[in-house]
């Protein structure tokens, strides 16, 4: 066991360099699982021993009961109370482990995870296991830092995780073989992981060449398109994406039939940059910090690019282009709102009712506070605009029912189908 | 020929529809949760007795159906979507769907854009909770509509949810409002809530059919719908079986009726279901575990012929009503536990009478009553002392463990814990209005079951698989049940599992323990509840140890007061509680009036007792006792009322500008106001809220599971636009002033952007000019340029100029408003430590001023003769310091920082207001409670909704109060 040293200005236990050279274990959360198996080896890569958490079960939520603030966040609870029953697992040195968890900063509940968690560990009697935060700069730890050649590293791995997702969700509901979709997503999965661990496969170029290969292995397989309602997600992020936490939700909308579209999380990395610039045209600021995140605004985009041309190459939907939806969005809510998923969450949902997935889950935990603004509070409006649109949104936390949650989601399925019978007989009567 | 069934959590709907869509059958029956058997029965029976049934097609409906239909070969159809379906089919041109259910409320709007609407995860206002109700009035469902019909007056009772609504309802029926006008006010709760809840800002207008159980029913509840959306709507024919009609409309298969009945009866569910360890192994483990509990008892005797000292203990509780008489050694001598029906009056003097009756030469030295129903009590026979329930429990469990560290009682109604510090009660832990599903919840859910509660609870002493049912809110926990049904759970693993989540709801969501070390190990356990072995016994797992529950454990708060009575009388003298002469001349009539007497206009109910012994009961503040206005000057609530007042609107050449006044314009509003008036506009505010306020902007809330404070600016707005406002100015603001308290400055998601869902959600906003633009009034170097930008776009005649001088005079405002805010504190502070008065920091956020939203609590605290400042008083007499958690919000880092101050200050004590669904509140409250109590301080939490409850309040004030006096 390493010696534990603290920062001495805010006096949290710091990850030293010490830890990483004797082989400290981080974990971390699984949120988005094709992201996070790829994300992991970036990590690797620099010489981590990073460990994914893929625990599951009730327990989970209960351990998070058990030492969070039982009104905070349901993403909260999930991650915390997962950090401590592995914790208590005794699957781990918990002296030679560490924790990792994200911190963007934002004037949400999110960017204190990271003290609840360190609070939570103080009282499960882990004050010792230091605590990682993977941020722009928030919280800074000798043994672990975010370097330009790393957050590539990472921007690409995102990059192919979300071209992944966005295959396997276009393919898997129409794949003549069963099982085929999923068994390419492992291959590549796969094939990046060794790449990112090797340090290769981040590059503009080596994305796009990647891109190409891999979306074009996918366009093989062999679909029987028949007509399926199109179904969106949209949400707090960590609902959106965890199957602990939206108990199941692609799975479910598999079992009832229909194609499912999950906005990737490249948008977002792009819409939490752009608040940066936003907060500076908007309020005025420091203008280095402008260019800054200009810099990597401009990135990201291209990166997005590429995801949409290759898509488009192979007759895919591609993915949203930001500078669209962020249009979409204006006159209804305001760029300022930038809490949580913000306005990125509305403008989301009037893409996706516009590109054909018309059907809409709007997931959240419950009481989650930026929801009540993007999500539930902007609905009416999207209406409006999109009268196409066919929204439920569920709440998600420790006690809510998984049936009470279906059942609603099988009303907007309903409305959805006779929508689309009602499109298909309509195609029907033109043709003829 | 078409068959529908429809399975809703109570009942079992089954139709056949013959060719024409005529209905040839129907049968409507509860189920009583044995929901296959049923399904089976039903089928079995029909085939019997309808010719042709067997080549019917047929569908399953209702919430409560789903899984079984998907397993049993059944088509499945959405119940909402199979009411729109028949609504269309038998009743064309309805435009809009009200129904009710079991659990659940649904609108449908059917023409002009298809919408349907559901309850969520909160689920007040349905058949369930009407039936909660009537149980806790003690009356028949039936019987409910008829006093409604009898009503005189209205009380405003929380609609959101159940518990809620039993929080109001308890303290109005143990202060002696009728019943006819509860049963009104309960379905005016039931309205509001479906149409606030559902119908989120559309219009409820045309052909409206009020469909389902309740509906059907009571014809008062449809008067009240119609009164509300002022039309006449329609209850149809049939209206019970809608969604089975609907569901035999849908229905595309024929069925195998042979093979489904058999896979019906055989069904079985996944079988999985989270199951926690069975509270006994075998019986001589219980056998044990009673023996043990066996030995904490009270010595008892005859109250017969009993010729030495008698204390008489009461404790009026929200559901039953406990009375002992004790001997001056501490002996019991007679004892009570009733039911409280309703009238807690009656009951009592019932007790006494019998006392009486007994041993009519009863020396009684003193007396005392605790509970809910204390004031009524001791008014109504005159007893010698009042106490806070807190002080009674410690003082009945001191009797039994001198050494006490931890008492807890669960009781019917509510959970109340204490830490025991230094021979003082040092943290109390009531639970919140949310989570009270605590005796009563059990009960309630024995009865749905066919059970009686002790039945019910010894069922689950032998469980196999105790079902994990979380530590949610009793609504939760309904619809968990049924999941565990379905999934094979038997009704022993249920019986077990609730009387563990009973146990975990007090545990993590009331105490939010993590150990039992925490705790203590000396503990005490109580109430009613815990009678209930197995409850006692979820509790000695969960927490790992032993504890002592007394064998009068329901009886403790009795017992306690009795003893209290003891100790106060020192055993001389003579009680003054009514005698056997006295109860025979009793009286006790009630009258409902409103004050008048200030502008809350609170309802009042007057109880007379003969003699000319009075009860009031509603009021806010003792005005109406005393006829005396309260005493102000203390108050720093209401001095920042009064300063808001003093911003008086000033003719400009530009017009207009009205502001809501709420959220953080309660703070800002100098600003604002100094800026535009500046630039010649006439600058005026929405007027202060009150509950008509906030009605008129009810419909149009999207979420209803945001804090109060954000609902009320919805009335807000709607007053400005309904008084003929030209502007309204409202803009969103990330970011707040940095004070240099914390890491940030931020401004909660709520606060900053609810312009933007004013914007979205109300209707009538397009009639005036809306000006919800982001400003950055943290950098007022950059502020008048952007400012000029945005406004140049509403005002193109502004200039740059102006805007910038308008600016500067308006940072100069705030600066005026805050010295004037701080100097008015330290005036307080001084004269309080003048007369040496405690002070209260009631910290919460700038918009508790409004005592739409505080209810009155500032006042209720000044009442006990303490001076109340806020917490930006004492935030800026601190200097920046490390916290456990990023401090970003700038409200919130003045909460942190007036913990700390109040930390170093022997005269004072922080008392923190919390808006209920206040996320952020989630956090402080821990920082804030840590703060105080590493500096050995009391930490009070008050947690405020549209609840206008404030029994609960006092007790925790009370306590508090008693506990300082201890120290």
């Amino acid at each position: 066991m390493a010696e534990l040293k603290y920062d001495k200005k805010s006096g949290r236990l710091l990850f030293t360099k010490q830890m990483k050279k004797e082989g400290y274990t981080i974990l971390m959360p699984n949120m988005a699982p094709i992201h996070f198996r790829i994300l992991k080896n970036v990590f690797v890569h620099y010489g981590y021993k990073a460990d994914l958490l893929e625990t599951t079960g009730p327990e989970i939520a209960q351990t998070g009961l058990k030492y969070v603030h039982n009104d905070t966040c349901y993403p909260a609870l999930l991650v915390i109370g997962q950090f401590i029953h592995a914790l208590q697992s005794g699957k781990y040195d918990v002296h030679k482990t560490a924790l990792m968890i994200t911190q963007t900063g934002g004037g949400c509940r999110a960017s204190n995870y990271i003290f609840l968690l360190r609070k939570a560990l103080k009282k499960a009697g882990f004050e010792f296991v230091p605590v990682v935060s993977l941020s722009f700069g928030m919280e800074k730890n000798p043994g672990f830092s975010l370097t330009i050649p790393l957050v590539r590293r990472f921007v690409g791995g995102v990059v192919y995780g979300d071209q992944l997702m966005l295959l396997s969700n276009q393919i898997k509901p129409y794949e003549v073989n069963k099982g085929e979709t999923m068994a390419l997503v492992n291959k590549w999965s796969d094939r990046i992981s060794d790449m990112l661990i090797e340090g290769k496969g981040y590059t503009l170029e080596e994305i796009d060449e990647n891109l190409h290969k891999l979306t074009k292995d996918f366009s093989k397989i062999e679909v029987n398109r028949v007509p399926k309602v199109k179904v969106g997600v949209v949400g707090e992020i960590y609902v959106k994406y965890s199957k602990m936490a939206n108990n199941g939700l692609e799975d479910f909308l598999a079992e009832q039939d229909c194609e499912v579209c999950i906005p990737g999380l490249m948008g977002f990395a792009a819409f939490k940059v752009d608040n940066r610039i936003e907060d500076y045209k908007m309020f005025g600021g420091n203008r280095l910090k402008y260019k800054i995140c200009k810099t990597l605004f401009d990135y990201i985009i291209k990166l997005e690019t590429l995801m949409i041309e290759s898509a488009k190459r192979f007759n895919f939907v591609p993915p949203h282009q930001y500078a669209h939806t962020k249009e979409l969005v204006k006159g209804v809510i305001g760029y300022g709102s930038k809490m949580g998923e913000g306005w990125l969450l509305t403008a989301e949902m009037l893409e996706l009712a516009e590109t054909g997935y018309e059907n809409i889950v709007c997931t959240q935990p419950f009481g989650c506070l930026p929801n009540h603004i993007n999500g539930k509070g902007a609905i009416r409006k999207i209406k409006e605009v999109k009268p196409n649109a066919n929204i439920v949104t569920i709440d998600y936390d420790p006690g809510a029912p998984k049936v009470n949650q279906e059942n609603r989601i099988k009303l907007m399925l309903a409305v959805g189908r006779e929508n689309l019978q009602k499109q298909l007989a309509e195609e029907k009567e033109n043709k003829e | 020929m078409r068959l529908g069934l429809d399975i809703g959590s109570t009942t079992i709907k089954c139709v056949v529809l013959d060719d024409n869509n005529k209905l040839v059958y129907s049968t409507y029956e509860r189920h009583f949760s044995q929901i296959t058997e049923k399904i089976a029965e039903i089928l079995d029976r029909v085939r019997n007795e309808i010719d042709g049934a067997e080549n019917a097609l047929v569908a399953l409906s209702g919430s409560a159906g789903m899984g079984v239909a998907q397993d049993c070969g059944i088509q499945f159809v959405q119940e909402v979507f199979a009411t729109r379906v028949a609504a269309n089919t038998f009743i064309p041109g309805t435009d809009v769907v009200i129904e009710l259910g079991g659990e659940d409320a649904k609108i449908l709007f059917l023409t002009n854009g298809l919408e349907v609407r559901m309850n969520g995860t909160c689920a007040g206002g349905t058949g369930a909770f009407i039936d909660q109700m009537a149980t806790l009035l003690n009356v028949p469902l039936e019987e409910l509509d008829d006093l409604a019909k009898q009503y005189e007056k209205t009380y405003t009772i929380a609609s959101r949810c159940g518990v809620f609504a039993k929080t109001d309802i308890q303290p109005l029926l143990n202060q002696g409002a009728r019943k006819s006008d509860i049963a009104e006010s309960i379905f005016n709760a039931v309205v509001s809530q479906t149409v606030a809840g559902l119908a989120q800002g559309r219009e409820i207008e045309g052909k409206v059919v009020y469909l389902g159980g309740p509906l059907t029913f009571m014809s008062e509840l449809r008067r009240c719908f119609d009164r509300t959306l002022n039309t006449e709507g329609i209850c149809p024919e049939n209206s019970l079986y809608y969604v089975a009609c609907g569901a035999a409309l849908c229905a595309e298969e024929t069925i195998d009726f042979d093979e489904v009945i058999d896979k019906v009866k055989n069904y079985r569910g996944s079988g999985n279901f989270a199951f926690n360890p069975p509270l006994f192994e075998n019986e001589s483990e219980y056998r044990e575990f009673t023996e043990r509990h066996a030995r904490a008892d009270v010595q008892q005797k005859e109250l017969k012929g009993y010729s030495g000292k008698a204390y008489i203990g009461m404790d009026a509780g929200s559901t039953t009503v406990k009375g002992v008489v004790l001997g001056e050694d501490g002996e019991l001598l007679y004892s009570k536990y009733l039911p409280s029906k309703g009238n807690p009056v009656e009951i009592i003097k019932d007790f006494l009478g019998e006392i009486y009756e007994l041993n009519p030469k009863i020396n009684v030295v003193s007396s005392a009553v605790t509970g809910y129903g204390e004031d009524i009590i001791k008014n109504a026979f005159n007893v010698d002392y009042g106490i806070v329930e807190t002080i009674a429990h410690f003082t009945a469990a001191k009797y039994f463990m001198p050494d006490v560290e931890f008492i807890i009682d669960i009781g019917g109604q509510d959970i109340k814990c204490f830490k025991i510090h230094n021979g003082a009660i040092d943290n109390i832990f009531l639970n919140e209005a949310c989570s009270s599903g605590c005796g009563s919840f059990l009960q309630t859910f024995a009865n749905a079951l066919g059970y009686d509660i002790e039945e019910f609870s010894k069922l689950g002493l032998f469980a196999k698989r105790p079902v994990d049912l979380g530590s949610r809110c009793t609504v939760f926990m309904n619809s968990s049940v049924k999941q565990a049904q379905k999934d094979g759970a038997t009704i022993e693993d249920i019986s077990a599992g609730l009387s563990l989540s009973v146990v975990k709801n007090a545990l993590y969501k009331v105490i939010r323990a993590s150990s039992p070390d925490e705790l203590g190990k000396k503990i005490v356990v109580q109430g009613g509840t815990f009678l209930n072995d197995a409850v006692l016994r979820a509790f000695e797992l969960e927490m790992g140890t032993e504890v002592v529950r007394p064998n009068i454990a329901g009886l403790m708060g009795a017992y306690g007061a009795a003893l209290y009575a003891m100790k106060k009388s020192k055993g001389s003298g003579k009680s003054g509680i009514s005698n056997s002469e006295d109860l025979k001349n009793f009286v006790h009539e009630i009258k409902v009036t409103n004050c008048g007497l200030c502008s809350n206009n609170c309802r009042l109910t007057i109880n007379s007792f003969g003699g000319g012994r009075k009860f009031i009961a509603g009021n806010r503040c003792e005005r109406p006792v005393t006829k005396k206005a309260p005493s102000t000057g203390m108050n720093m609530y209401e001095y920042k009322l009064q300063l808001l007042d003093e911003y008086k609107p000033v003719e400009g050449v530009r017009g207009k500008l009205g502001i809501p006044m709420g959220l953080n314009m309660f703070e800002l509003y100098p600003f604002w106001y100094r800026f535009f008036t500046e630039l010649k506009f006439e600058v005026y505010h929405s007027p202060f809220s009150n509950r008509k306020l906030y009605q008129r902007g009810q419909q149009t809330i999207p979420s209803d599971t945001v804090c109060f404070p954000a609902k009320l600016m919805h009335g807000h707005v709607q007053t400005l636009i309904d008084d003929g406002a030209e502007t309204i100015f409202y803009p969103c603001l990330s970011y707040n002033f940095d004070e240099n308290l914390g890491d940030n400055h931020y401004n909660c998601p709520v606060v900053a952007y609810y312009p933007e869902v004013i914007k979205n959600n109300m209707k009538d906003i397009k009639k005036v000019k809306f000006i919800k633009e982001y400003f950055g009034i943290h950098r007022p170097k950059d502020f008048p340029g952007k400012a000029f930008e945005r406004l140049s776009f509403y005002f193109p005649d502004l200039t740059l100029n102006e805007v910038r001088a308008a600016a500067k005079k308006a940072y100069e405002e705030q600066e005026i408003y805050r010295n004037k805010i701080q100097t008015k504190g330290d005036e307080i502070i001084a004269e309080a430590e003048k007369q040496g008065k405690k002070i209260f920091v009631l910290a919460g956020r700038p918009y508790h001023v409004d005592p739409e939203i505080n209810h009155g609590i500032d006042k209720l605290i000044a009442s006990f003769n303490v001076a109340i400042i806020s917490e930006d008083v004492v935030s800026s007499k601190v200097e920046r310091f490390r916290t456990h958690v990023l401090n970003q919000w700038t409200y919130h880092s003045r909460l942190y920082a007036a913990a700390k101050y109040v930390s170093s200050r022997k005269d004072m004590e922080l008392v923190q207001l919390v808006s209920f669904g206040c996320g952020v509140d989630a956090i402080t409250t821990d920082e804030v409670r840590e703060i105080l109590e590493a500096n050995n301080k009391i930490y009070t939490q008050i947690k405020i909704d549209e609840i206008t409850n404030l029994g609960a309040v006092k007790i925790r004030i009370r306590s508090l109060l008693a506990a300082l006096e201890e120290l």
